[in-house]
């Protein structure tokens, strides 16, 4: 074959994974603003014939939507920024300062990341419910304002903070808090902006966790009263649909504006062997 | 002015174990102290009784995981999670291998878009997108029948059917993660030095002779990695079956942690479901290790 000829096809089969890939989320798009019914036509319509928004104006009034979403906005928001400074904290220290035990604390952390975090979730609810937390935000919140991934990633990262930056900060008088806030903080920048994108959305996404300290449909994340509303709406395609995005594009925006910073975090999870 | 160094390294001591204590204190209590908690828990009765007065609770030894062994749920589930971890974990990773290939060929356009494209279904809520393709899979209006049956094949009950549960629930899972390994394969193979394929070029081998000894033993080491992610990651298989399947039909996708879930918190078997969750673990654990060990043999 020759080379056009040979790009075409190379070319036309990439566009068609791509469009494969894509279909499941375009049609999701496609059919929130059908009519009710009209998804389950035959054949099956790719764009909606007369577009209307009624399933998005049902969600955010009868059926409270805009509760859960803001559960999912705050629980994600708040478990981003304070497991963001904990395990900055953490990190750099662990990176950086030198006191003694650090290195064998360091490597008992990590074999923790192995364990599965499905394997404490029996007891952590019974603590959850000893604290009165059961069905509050901060009962889903306070398994995650830490993370050993995070602590990792950040220690890898701020092991390349020059020694002689922080001893000069500290030959001229600066305190170890006030290095961190002033010196280490904007060098973490690239790396923080990483890590809160990997924390917002996989609280944003996080499904069995909230599932078992939430059990009043008012309380729920976004996850969580899909999963519920779509046992009583199982027929009503077009509003699942509408559910469904409603849920998922804020995500795909953060994601498409955070790309380069995502997709630099999963090469830096994955070297971690 | 503090230049002195044993001044530094005392405040250094003294910061250090400040810096590190609220990450430690939380993950000592709310995943450590848990997890070793669980292990307890998976020696006693405790059951709902025991939520009301946890006095109630008697240690039984190992009478849990002697029931578990002799459930027949248990061993469903194990399957059913088996056939999800051997059947889907090769099969993503292939998929992986593959949309890498593609995406970083000389030849293609729009690199960028295109790896965006493809990674996006990774970003996305599971439980909206398993909403989605359980539409997608309906029998009659679903796009995916549809599209069988305008290639003249029969259409297939996806969920409905007890022997297309899994493959459906696999297809599905395929679909949504291979993004993420994609990338992984992608950057191991910008890590194969260029000069190795001129060189086989000019020794004439052919495509899939370069690919057979040059790319996949470049890609060896991201194997074991994306490997052993992609198999814990699998064994992890929950929400995919509770919303879509709801572990039916005729319980043919009860996951180990849909097992897990359902005992201790539908039933509140807590001790009980404690156990099912050191099994899984345990499993694992000897499975990662085996995976490790066979490449390892592999490559000698």
């Amino acid at each position: 074959m020759s080379r056009p000829a040979r790009a075409l096809v190379v070319n036309a089969a990439v566009a068609a994974v791509a469009i494969v890939t894509l279909v499941p989320l375009l049609w999701m798009v496609s059919a929130s603003f059908m009519p009710p019914g009209a998804a389950n036509t035959m054949p099956p319509p790719l764009v909606p014939r007369t577009p209307t928004l009624e399933h998005y104006v049902a969600l955010f009034t009868r059926l409270n939507l805009l509760r859960n979403f803001l559960n999912s906005l705050l629980i994600s928001g708040v478990t981003t920024i304070v497991s963001l400074f904990i395990n900055a904290l953490a990190g750099y220290a662990f990176a950086k300062l030198r006191f003694a035990g650090r290195d064998r604390v360091f490597q008992l952390l990590v074999v923790g990341l192995v364990v599965p975090a499905q394997v404490g979730m029996l007891p952590l609810f019974l603590m959850v419910r000893g604290l009165g937390l059961v069905n509050t935000p901060w009962g889903v919140m306070i398994a995650a304002l830490a993370s050993i991934f995070g602590i990792f990633m950040i220690r890898q990262y701020a092991l390349g903070i020059p020694d002689e930056l922080l001893d000069a900060a500290r030959v001229d008088g600066a305190g170890e808090f006030q290095i961190f806030r002033r010196v280490v903080l904007p060098l973490l920048r690239p790396i923080l902006v990483t890590l809160a994108a990997f924390s917002f959305l996989g609280t944003w996404n996080d499904f069995l966790w909230p599932l078992i300290v939430l059990s009043d449909e008012r309380k729920f994340t976004l996850p969580v009263a899909l999963a519920s509303l779509v046992g009583e709406h199982v027929l009503d395609t077009e509003l699942m649909m509408a559910g469904a995005g409603v849920t998922v594009v804020p995500v795909l925006i953060l994601f498409l504006v955070l790309q380069r910073s995502y997709i630099r975090g999963v090469l830096m999870g994955s070297v971690k062997g | 002015m503090s230049a002195d160094p044993r001044g530094t390294h005392v405040t250094q001591t003294r910061a250090g174990w400040l810096f590190v204590s609220p990450a430690l204190g939380l993950i000592g209590v709310f995943f450590v102290v848990p997890v070793v908690v669980g292990l307890l828990l998976s020696f006693t009765d405790f059951d709902i009784y025991a939520l009301g007065d946890p006095s109630v609770a008697r240690i039984v030894g190992v009478r849990n995981y002697a029931q578990i062994v002799s459930d027949r749920e248990f061993w469903g589930a194990l399957r059913n999670t088996l056939t999800f971890v051997l059947g889907g974990g090769p099969l993503s990773v292939l998929a992986s291998l593959g949309a890498a290939l593609l995406v970083n060929a000389r030849l293609v356009r729009f690199k960028s878009v295109l790896r965006v494209a493809l990674f996006s279904p990774v970003v996305t809520t599971l439980v909206a997108v398993a909403i989605v393709w359980r539409y997608l899979y309906h029998p009659h209006y679903g796009l995916i029948d549809f599209a069988l049956r305008g290639l003249g094949l029969p259409a297939v009950d996806w969920l409905g059917d007890p022997h297309w549960a899994m493959p459906a629930i696999i297809l599905f899972s395929v679909w949504k993660n291979f993004g993420y390994n994609m990338l992984i394969f992608v950057a191991g193979l910008q890590n194969i030095p260029e000069e190795q394929y001129e060189a086989a070029r000019i020794d004439g081998a052919g495509g899939w002779a370069r690919f057979r000894h040059i790319t996949v033993p470049g890609l060896g080491p991201t194997f074991l990695l994306v490997g052993v992610l992609t198999m814990i990651g699998q064994f992890q298989l929950f929400a995919e079956p509770y919303v879509m399947t709801a572990g039916g039909p005729l319980r043919s996708t009860v996951s180990l942690i849909l097992l897990m879930y359902e005992q201790g918190f539908r039933w509140w078997r807590l001790g009980y479901a404690a156990a099912i969750a050191f099994i899984l673990l345990a499993i694992v654990l000897v499975a990662t290790l085996v995976q490790m060990r066979l490449q390892r043999l592999e490559r000698r």
